[in-house]
């Protein structure tokens, strides 16, 4: 069963007195890949990060289709801006998050041949991960979170400190699995990336969604003041 | 002058002779602190993990504490321990004061404080880096600390270093518990203390020198493996954020 749509009710995050997200409701249906825009402090990676469970909501509720808490947790996967990368061997690292969702040896070695395989990263399989460049690094992260086959995947600014070539070859594998059947939410700051990669945007400002749209009609035709002068580059906060 | 010069040559006699006394002395003190420092590790790496990783009432104050206790004086644990096993007191049956055994235990109880704390470090350092990740991919509390132990194996060696390099340079505490009784309790710190006082230079000048020869090759060791884990990992303090792919 799917653990889609997922409902945010009156959410609100709250650090040292400061408001960071306030009253946010959304839903998150299966299908289009959102993406989450905004302006730096917007709450994009906090907005993630609740969303898939790392940090508590200060108030509201978050709730997953089903209710049943353990499932929603292996049926969603994350991948941060910089990888985290195991001390361990490119496979290793696949095999770990395998060993976590208690998936056997056998379908082990055949999702990381898999998995490897499509990010391109087979000939690295016995290189320690640390060694890797940025790029390939996240894409190990993508294989990682791949070869738990997520019905969602969140990703948090995942091109932010890659060059073009980098960036493409994560774009592709997000396309991929997106293709595949997983869900994409993700965060950006790169509006050429958000042309690019989202069928919708969700549009953050000051800890609230401001707009929320198809991405055609957001970059053609943003509604609010805003998100016209985000687009612009005039939003400064 | 001359005395000191005619000491220092029988000191390398002895060093380079093999003499049997010595070796044997070498041979002790090398067992009696690598016990302890295996014990010590066997306890201390997990406390440190633990005390990393799980979020409990007292954590702070248990911080403090094992950072505190990194200081304890020798002398004390000697004579804590002489009260404890001496034949009056509580594991006087026991009938260890006196041995290698409680010299191992004396080392031990000071060592341990020392790998913890400094477990705590890196293994703190490392959860920094890794806690994020490892909540996505739903690993309880048990499973970080299992981690982070495995990817902090290097730098848990020169933690390990570290803990061997203070006890086999430690002297009070085993001559208290020990005795430095010839052929049974007598390592290369208490055979300094004692053979200087007897002046007895020459001895005491070559297990100097051996004692320096092991702090160098500890700390050599250490270096070594510190920079040969650089790259590939272990050394926490080697990335953080989005340098220094």
């Amino acid at each position: 069963m799917s653990i889609l749509p997922l409902q945010l009710r009156n959410v609100s995050l709250r650090a040292d007195g400061r408001v960071l997200l306030d009253d946010l409701s959304l839903d998150v249906e299966a299908g289009p890949k959102t993406v989450i825009l905004g302006p730096n402090g917007s709450g994009k990676s906090l907005l993630l990060r609740l969303c898939h469970g790392l940090i508590p909501p200060f108030g509201g509720t978050i709730r997953w289709r089903g209710d049943d808490a353990a499932m929603a947790r292996r049926k969603q996967a994350m991948v941060f801006q910089d990888p985290v990368m195991l001390r361990r061997s490119v496979a290793a690292n696949i095999a770990y998050a395998l060993r976590l969702a208690g998936v056997d040896r056998g379908t082990r070695e055949i999702r990381i041949d898999d998995m490897l395989a499509r990010t391109g990263l087979t000939d690295l399989r016995k290189r320690p991960a640390t060694v890797l460049s940025g790029g390939e690094q996240q894409r190990l992260a993508l294989a990682r979170a791949w070869a738990l086959e997520p019905e969602v995947l969140f990703l948090d600014e995942p091109t932010a400190s890659l060059d073009p070539g980098a960036t493409g070859a994560v774009e592709t594998v997000i396309e991929d699995m997106h293709r595949g059947g997983c869900k994409i939410v993700m965060t950006t700051h790169d509006l050429g990336q958000a042309r690019r990669l989202a069928d919708e945007i969700i549009f953050l400002h000051k800890g609230g969604v401001a707009e929320r749209a198809p991405a055609d009609d957001f970059f053609e035709r943003p509604a609010s003041d805003t998100a016209r002068a985000f687009l612009e580059g005039r939003l400064m906060w | 002058m001359s005395d000191l010069g005619s000491a220092f040559a029988l000191a390398l006699h002895l060093v380079i002779g093999f003499d049997p006394e010595l070796g044997e002395i070498v041979a002790r003190s090398l067992v009696v602190s690598l016990s302890a420092v295996a014990i010590a590790a066997v306890i201390g790496f997990p406390l440190g993990g633990v005390v990393a990783v799980y979020r409990f009432p007292g954590r702070r104050a248990a911080i403090i504490l094992l950072n505190a206790l990194m200081g304890l004086p020798p002398v004390f644990v000697g004579l804590m321990l002489y009260v404890l096993l001496s034949r009056a007191g509580p594991l006087g049956a026991l009938g260890l004061l006196f041995s290698p055994t409680a010299m191992v235990i004396a080392q031990a109880v000071l060592i341990t404080p020392i790998i913890a704390a400094l477990s705590h470090r890196v293994l703190r350092d490392l959860y920094q880096e890794y806690r994020e990740q490892l909540c996505s991919l739903g690993a309880a509390p048990k499973d970080i600390v299992a981690t982070l132990l495995w990817d902090a194996r290097l730098s848990l060696v020169t933690v390990f270093m570290a803990g061997f390099g203070r006890a086999s340079a430690e002297v009070g505490a085993v001559l208290i518990v020990g005795g430095n009784i010839a052929h049974v309790t007598r390592v290369m710190t208490t055979t300094i203390a004692l053979e200087t006082s007897k002046g007895n230079l020459a001895l005491a000048l070559a297990l100097g020198l051996i004692l320096v020869l092991v702090a160098i090759g500890v700390n050599a060791l250490a270096a070594i493996l510190g920079s040969a884990t650089g790259p590939k990992g272990g050394q926490v303090s080697w990335r953080h954020g989005r340098g220094g792919r």
